[in-house]
């Protein structure tokens, strides 16, 4: 990543490499690029980068070697000096050639960012074959999955699948305020505003877990509505996508069954809809699946048993203001709705 | 007195032919100090708690405006500490998210319209009318007005904060969040009066600088001899009236939606959250210049003095200042690239957001090429200076790659852009800020701050900002966004974060040495003369601290250095009444003499109409019909002002039961004896 | 610095004023500033609370009376206060539970249809919080379902003050000002206080 250490002065790039050390590479990283479009970017970055380090440098040289003639002279016993002619006129000529010099480097920089630009722009949406309508709430990620044939539209939340080296198309709607949708790795961000429909698109090369994070300051839990976009083989995706249409897997033991019965009686049903059951509301994320996602509340916890369970009865511990209440459930009650939640795969 | 000899300086008993004058210089001593006495009669400052309520001096005015803002840093740097400890660690519970949403917006108030503007403001109101040779401001009373709307307003917003009812939707508010559906309560609507009642005091400031600055100069202050210092104010003054009513049209909407059900920024109903960003950006951008180019005014004057020699490149850098205050107008929306706007629109606020680099760097080149091949002894002004130089130039460059679209789609709204934007205002404001209260310091206070503590203090402050915020860039690019209270550990920013929050410490402690060193050298600093660092400038021929009618004799300027440019027998304006406040009004361009100008003394009249706005906006957060009584209580209170007595505290003047002379015959300027 | 052989008491404060020592008046001044804010600091504003983690939910039923007639002497049972009715914030989140759950779907924006309306001054069961609070938890004749063990009790308080608010009852800088979609009615906000009736008509 870091090719030109022949320009670069040696002590910037161990500085740099010290500050990378602990994080270059990682799953939420704007210099970590795994598709076209961060791709693109990182490169821009790295020019601009290198470029603005040089001349960082060298204005700092300067302003050292003005210091050169130093005195401990009182400041106002120091005699005034009157410089001559022509070395006013050299330095008129030195600011002269900086200045066109800056005017140049600022072009080029334009430029390159011109270009950038023109290669992120979608240029006929009609080509992706796969479209997601992402939702912003108040703090979670409402996930649309489009398709001509509407028996393949399905909604699931805060996770999202895309198949590795396809352009997908994000339609960004804001429900309640304005949030944005960042996937450092993969693009730049959008944000979804109230009442319009900004558009992105994004491309993952390379199969992976990458992960994002709203970036528009929307409230108390602006700092837990994270996602995450798993990019896997386009076989594995469709199984994925085939599964995600399929309504909710019916609970077969007595402990599911009894969870299942839990979750109607509750309060759960009034927010979260499981497909293929009475339970329709689309208040909170919807659960058909929910067995098979990575992680809870946002990408908040990882979806195991034990944060399933901490997470029903108090989620405001982890996630302190998110709309969901706390639930005074019985511990056997709490177990056995845990088990048919985990059963929805 | 009938022979008046030239004077170098005010105190100065001038030599010189003797022999020629019909009186001799010992009544020559005695008529000087006894006009003195009278000037000081004319322009004493009433006591007690009604005079401080009263009192019009404009060197008061501003010293109260610093002390405020500086109690408003502090109280920020506060809230910043806070964050900082809150951020140290991953999902610390030290602050609960809602105490932590109030306080980080409460910060970026707090300091954004609180400190940084109005001190900008005060050295103004402090130093233009010093500078160009007046005796006090253009429109004294209604300097009061702006401070106590700017007191009131600080008030409420820290009165909302200690309650609870701090502001939480971020120092810029955007709607929907700051709207009336997601922010109930009275929390936004508290930022948003304070944003109006801080507005108003930075209009009155500007109008105020306008004035001095244009009208009031010393004879033979050209326009081209106006120093870099007024000529920042100027430019800054300008941008505060175009920029300042985008802003409070921004919050007077949003108070607006929220209290009478108007649909400003409503979609459903065909308003646009949009619109908000516009019109806010439209303030913000020129906000920071607002905030940025006084502290260019502050380096310039710096480094001439250090530099013993004058500017290289007057010109370039005043052209500098005036295109870098037109062009900050026309950068707004790059503040809003990650929103659906046309790409056109995209392109040309990239162009501009670059080219503003390039005034910037003109000022930088010419300064550099002042300072190069002069002996330079490095006090502490100097020192903040350089620190400048390192802060700033990296906070710019932050700056341009922020300005090209795809790259900014990354770190936008990341705690990238929280670096860049404490690089350019705290390198580019705050240590030009701390190196001007070192340099005139001496000037306010007739005591010198202490050199060693100065260096100390330098240094903390630079190396804590380098930890605070140096890391941050990396934050950004790893992924970290803006304004969160927590993170989780597995994102791996744990370091980083920790790293910053040593650093805030240490760059606290750097302004703890600061505030020691003030109110060391308060009691015990160094008595400083009139002129401690040979300096070129009017402020530097007065006494130290400076006596309230400024000048004696109004001298003439002769070159844009004046004290280092002034002959022998330069000549002073005579004629001026000591029996009552007067000072001399010129013209623009060539500050030729045109009129005696009567300033208003002391009155509690300002105060009132404070207070009636004050009620006015404090009350419209709960009723609209605070704005009807308002506007009344408003319309009694400026008119008691507008017939109010100019000069009721000058006994004197009454005694005297002179006129005001509105078009007196030309103040002759005395020539040099021959 | 100026000779000040002969001076005369203004001039010396005068020349006080000038080596930067404030007047007295000043300093008294600031003393009472600070105090004033410290006794800010430790006064709570209800209106401005909010409480995520709630003590949890009992579903239980107040003690409610719907008549004002009773036998022999003894006060009345104490009035139960809602909590929500002072927080601005609650009574904000009740007006957005009360359309995600569908509480509009029969009482629409308060003018009623298929339910009574809530906006008026009339009410069947009672106007009381603890009356509205049996409403929603044990529901009522004629179609009002019941939402016991479904609607947690911060929630049913939430409901509560916000109801009461369609009527004017909440004070005017809690109740919730316009929301974020076509406004079918004044805001809450906006609402003048009604004298809430007991009838015992039928809803139309």
């Amino acid at each position: 990543m870091i090719e030109t250490t022949r320009t670069i002065p040696r002590f910037i790039l161990t500085l740099v490499v010290a500050l990378c050390v602990s994080s270059c590479g990682g799953i939420q990283n704007a210099i970590n690029p795994a598709g076209p479009n961060a791709e693109n970017i990182s490169r821009l970055w790295w020019l601009m980068f290198i470029v603005c380090s040089i001349v960082f440098v060298l204005v700092m040289i300067a302003v050292l070697l003005s210091l050169r003639q130093r005195t401990t002279e009182a400041a106002d016993r120091v005699p005034l000096l009157q410089p001559s002619e022509e070395s006013e006129r050299r330095r008129r000529n030195v600011v002269i050639s900086l200045t066109t010099i800056t005017v140049i480097v600022l072009f080029v920089f334009l430029i390159a960012s011109y270009s950038s630009g023109r290669s992120l722009r979608l240029n006929d949406p009609t080509k992706n074959g796969l479209t997601i309508e992402l939702t912003g709430h108040q703090w979670w990620w409402e996930v649309r999955y489009m398709d001509v044939d509407a028996s393949n539209i399905f909604t699931t939340a805060n996770e999202i699948h895309i198949p590795v080296g396809v352009p997908v198309m994000f339609s960004l709607r804001g429900a309640d305020v304005i949030h944005s949708f960042w996937v450092p790795n993969l693009a730049g961000k959008k944000d979804l505003i109230p009442g319009k429909i900004s558009t992105i698109w994004i491309q993952a090369d390379k199969p992976g877990v990458y992960r994002g994070q709203c970036a528009e300051y929307c409230g108390l839990q602006h700092a837990k509505m994270a996602l995450w976009v798993v990019a896997e083989p386009q076989e594995q995706f469709n199984a994925w996508r085939q599964n995600q249409t399929q309504e909710a897997v019916a609970a077969a033991s007595d402990t599911q069954k009894r969870g299942q019965q839990v979750f109607f009686s509750s309060t759960c049903v009034m927010c979260h809809a499981i497909n293929g059951t009475p339970a329709g509301s689309n208040i909170g994320p919807n659960l058909t699946h929910i067995g098979s996602r990575h992680m809870l509340g946002a990408a908040t916890l990882v979806n195991t048993r034990d944060h399933l369970a901490q997470w029903i009865k108090d989620s405001q511990t982890f996630k302190p203001g998110n709309r969901m209440p706390q639930n005074n459930l019985s511990d056997a009650d709490l177990q056995a709705l845990v088990e048919y939640l985990q059963s929805l795969q | 007195m009938s022979h008046e000899k030239a004077q170098k300086t005010q105190n100065e008993v001038p030599t010189g032919n003797a022999s020629k004058s019909s009186i001799t210089d010992e009544e020559l001593a005695e008529a000087m100090r006894s006009e003195r006495e009278e000037l000081e009669e004319t322009w004493a400052r009433p006591s007690g708690v009604w005079g401080w309520f009263t009192d019009t001096d404009h060197k008061a005015i501003a010293k109260r405006y610093i002390v405020t803002a500086f109690v408003f840093f502090l109280l920020g740097g506060i809230e910043a500490a806070l964050m900082r400890i809150q951020l140290a660690f991953p999902e610390s519970h030290f602050l609960n998210p809602d105490r932590y949403n109030q306080i980080f917006t409460t910060h970026g108030t707090t300091m954004m319209f609180l400190f940084a503007v109005p001190i900008m403001t005060a050295f103004g109101i402090y130093f233009v009318p010093l500078m160009v040779g007046a005796r006090d401001v253009a429109f004294p009373r209604m300097n009061v007005y702006g401070y106590f709307v700017y007191l009131i307003g600080g008030l409420l917003l820290y009165a909302g904060f200690f309650l609870n009812t701090g502001p939480d939707a971020g120092w810029f508010a955007y709607v929907p969040l700051s709207g009336p559906a997601y922010s109930p309560g009275k929390r936004v609507d508290i930022w948003a009066q304070m944003i109006t009642f801080t507005e108003i005091s930075a209009l009155v400031g500007a109008v105020i600088v306008i004035g001095t600055a244009f009208k009031m100069r010393a004879p033979g202050m050209s326009i081209n001899r106006i120093p870099l210092f007024v000529w920042a104010q100027i430019v800054t003054a300008f941008m505060i009236i175009f920029a300042m009513p985008a802003v409070m049209l921004a919050s007077s909407f949003l108070a607006s939606d929220r209290l009478i059900d108007t649909h400003f920024f409503n979609p459903a109903e065909g308003g646009d959250a949009i619109l908000y960003q516009h019109l806010f950006w439209f303030f913000g951008h020129p906000e920071v210049y607002i905030i940025f180019i006084p502290a260019l005014g502050f380096i310039s004057p710096i480094i001439i003095t250090f530099a013993r020699r004058k500017i290289f490149g007057y010109v370039p850098l005043v052209l500098s200042l005036i295109s870098t205050g037109f062009i900050g107008f026309g950068l707004w929306v790059h503040h809003m690239f990650a929103t659906p706007i046309p790409q056109m629109g995209e392109s040309f606020f990239t162009a501009a957001s670059m080219m503003i680099a390039i005034p910037s760097g003109v000022q930088i080149f010419c300064w550099i090429a002042t300072l190069w091949g002069s002996k330079l002894n490095i006090k502490t002004p100097l020192l903040f200076v350089l620190g400048f130089f390192a802060i700033f130039v990296l906070g710019g460059l932050t700056g341009v790659m922020l300005a090209s679209v795809p790259l900014n789609l990354q770190i936008h709204d990341t705690f990238f852009v929280v670096a860049h934007l404490h690089y350019v205002l705290i390198g580019g404001s705050v240590f030009p800020l701390f190196g001007a209260f070192y340099y005139w310091f001496p000037k306010w206070t007739g005591r010198m701050l202490s050199e060693r503590a100065g260096h100390l203090n330098f240094w903390l402050m630079f190396i804590g900002f380098t930890l605070v915020f140096f890391p941050m860039h990396q934050l950004g690019l790893n992924g970290m966004p803006r304004r969160v209270y927590t993170y989780l550990p597995e994102t791996g920013w744990g370091t980083l974060n920790l790293i910053a929050s040593i650093g805030a410490f240490v760059l606290a402690a750097g302004v703890l040495v600061f505030i020691v060193n003030a109110v060391w050298a308060l009691r015990a600093g160094v008595v400083a003369g009139d002129n401690p660092w040979g300096a070129d400038s009017l402020e530097w021929s007065i006494p130290s601290p400076p006596p309230n009618y400024n000048f004696h004799n109004i001298p003439v300027v002769q070159g844009r250095y004046p004290i280092w440019q002034a002959t022998a027998d330069a000549p002073i304006v005579r004629g001026l009444n000591t029996k009552k406040r007067e000072t001399l009004v010129t013209s623009v361009m060539d500050a030729q003499p045109e009129l005696r100008f009567d300033i208003p003394g002391p009155s509690i009249w300002p105060l009132m109409v404070a207070l009636a706005t004050a009620v006015t906006f404090i009350a419209g957060i709960f009723t609209p019909w605070a704005f009807l009584v308002g506007a009344i209580l408003a319309g009694i209170t400026l008119t008691c002002w507008f017939f109010a007595d100019p000069n009721y505290e000058n006994k004197s003047a009454r005694e005297t039961g002179e006129k005001s002379e509105k078009v007196a015959p030309r103040v002759e300027l005395q020539p040099k004896e021959v | 610095m100026l000779e000040e052989v002969t001076v005369s008491k203004k001039i010396s404060h005068a020349a006080a004023l000038r080596r930067n020592e404030k007047p007295a008046g000043a300093a008294s001044l600031r003393r009472c500033v600070g105090i004033l804010l410290c006794v800010l600091c430790f006064s709570a504003c209800k209106r401005e609370q909010r409480q995520f983690t709630t003590p949890p939910a009992t579903f239980k039923s107040y003690d409610v009376t719907m008549s004002d007639i009773r036998p022999g002497v003894g006060g009345l049972p104490m009035p139960v206060q809602n909590p929500a009715d002072q927080r601005a914030f609650d009574a904000n989140q009740g007006k957005f539970l009360y359309s995600q759950y569908n509480c509009s779907g029969c009482h629409f924006n308060g003018g009623g249809g298929i339910g009574p309306p809530l906006m008026d001054e009339k009410w069947i069961y009672g106007d009381r919080p603890e009356n509205i609070y049996s409403t929603i938890v044990e529901g009522r004749p004629n179609g009002m379902p019941s939402f016991r063990h479904k609607i947690p009790d911060s929630q049913v308080q939430q409901l509560v003050a916000y109801v009461r608010s369609m009527s004017g009852q909440l004070r005017k800088d809690v109740a919730p000002t316009r929301n974020d979609s076509m406004n079918a009615r004044r805001s809450e906000q906006r609402t003048e206080r009604k004298t809430p009736q007991q009838t015992t008509e039928p809803p139309q």
